[in-house]
């Protein structure tokens, strides 16, 4: 590297490194997500909905592809999206801590997805926007696709939420239980406010007040209520994750450890 | 022969030579329509080097849009045109580009195509409410059984005339 671009690498540190771990959040979000309804396949109540989760999974892994090349080569380390994927550990993961949580049963997997497709829909509407242009055009595209995922779960969140006395209770208690992972959605750090500042990414606190006015209605139709309570707040996006992620990691990396370099 | 006469040829006669090999390449997971058809090709730009072509992807994950990017390079190649692929993110793709040729081969082959969006921003909340005919014995009386078929791109359907299922090209 020249002296001229070291000095104005050295000068810019800041928004750049901001822009590599929100990338990497979005990125790693996704990917978490895509494994976990991976792991469905084989294993949902009907054909269709089998088939469904697995579209859900192949969009995102496509959008995570997508974000996560992006992050390397703004990491300039050489790093291909890959070698982000799979060669980095728990603690360098920047994911929601709401996507690594276990499958649960079908109604747990809707009610984690519905709460992240809302907050995925509304965030990339705001992300087609950013100043920066690719990141614009990635959200663009994943936006489309976002909205299929939302109306999937959202429809399966007031079917079973106003289904069965059996149903309604599951779902009821997967809400209640996934509640406080939203928490961190909306917990702005200095990441949070450096895109903000520079206009890539919108604001924490209006994408909290247009999330909850998607959700509302649809978890009153549901027959489903918020619980009062806002409980703990998690820090995936930071790297503090729970121990289910490592299981899913080592699952979703062993090729990668085992074999290192290995291609199709 | 000049050169400059000779250059000129060589560019007039590639773009469009391009676009017609490009024409005959199947999309590989619906063979009954070509990747002009399905509107993926955006861009082709032939200088001195060879020729470039812009490509986008239908859905971010489509496992297809490997398989294309190399069928494109291997069947150019094979027509002696030296190329390299652009991939190309933006404007995303939708099913507008889908040519109107492309539309007609897909309802002969069963898969009902999807409905002009004419560039008001598709919501999935509202593009796939509509009566859809059955395809095979034009029965209005269908039925959604899934936004997710067999490839990202398609939805299911059943009709309740005829009994068959069927597929349709989801709006995006």
């Amino acid at each position: 590297m020249s002296a001229a671009l070291q000095s104005a690498a050295a000068a810019a540190p800041t928004l750049r490194q901001a822009q590599f771990d929100y990338l990497l959040r979005l990125g790693d979000t996704s990917l978490v997500l895509a494994q976990r309804l991976g792991e469905w396949v084989g294993h949902a109540p009907a054909l269709e909905e089998d088939l469904g989760l697995a579209n859900v999974a192949l969009d995102l892994l496509g959008q995570a592809r997508l974000l996560l090349s992006y992050a390397g080569e703004l990491e300039g380390c050489g790093r291909n999206e890959d070698a982000l994927a799979f060669l980095r550990d728990v603690p360098e993961f920047r994911n929601h801590a709401l996507v690594e949580q276990p499958n649960g049963d079908f109604g747990f997997t809707i009610v984690r997805q519905f709460l992240i497709d809302s907050f995925q829909r509304e965030l990339y509407a705001a992300l087609a926007q950013s100043t920066d242009e690719r990141l614009a055009g990635i959200a663009a595209k994943a936006l489309k696709e976002t909205e299929y995922h939302w109306r999937f779960s959202s429809r399966w969140l007031v079917r079973l939420g106003d289904g069965t006395v059996e149903s309604n209770e599951r779902v009821q208690r997967a809400l209640s239980e996934l509640w406080s992972y939203t928490n961190e959605f909306f917990a702005e750090d200095p990441v949070d406010r450096a895109l903000a500042q520079a206009r890539i990414a919108p604001s924490l606190a209006s994408l909290e007040t247009r999330w909850r006015a998607v959700i509302e209605p649809v978890i009153t139709e549901a027959t489903l209520s918020i619980p009062r309570e806002r409980g703990k707040l998690t820090a995936g996006k930071r790297g503090m994750h729970g121990e289910a992620l490592g299981y899913l990691l080592a699952e979703l990396q062993f090729l990668q450890r085992a074999y290192p370099g290995a291609q199709w | 022969m000049s050169a400059t006469t000779g250059m000129a040829q060589q560019s007039a006669v590639d773009e469009a030579r391009v676009h017609q090999i490009l024409a005959t390449i199947a999309d590989p997971e619906i063979p009954v329509i070509s990747i002009v058809d399905l509107g993926i090709v955006r861009s082709i730009v032939c200088d001195a080097s060879g020729v470039e072509v812009g490509l986008t992807s239908t859905y971010s994950g489509c496992p297809a849009t490997d398989v294309i990017r190399s069928t494109v390079l291997e069947t150019l190649q094979a027509h002696g045109v030296r190329a390299r692929v652009r991939m190309i993110l933006n404007p995303p793709w939708t099913t507008d580009w889908i040519s109107v040729s492309g539309r007609a081969k897909l309802a002969e082959y069963g898969i009902v195509p999807p409905r002009w969006l004419h560039g008001t921003r598709g919501k999935a909340t509202d593009i796939n409410d509509e009566p859809v005919a059955c395809p095979r014995c034009q029965s209005a009386e269908t039925e959604l059984t899934s936004e997710f078929g067999a490839t990202p791109c398609k939805a299911l359907y059943r009709c309740r005339s005829c009994l068959e299922p069927f597929e349709r090209f989801k709006c995006l």
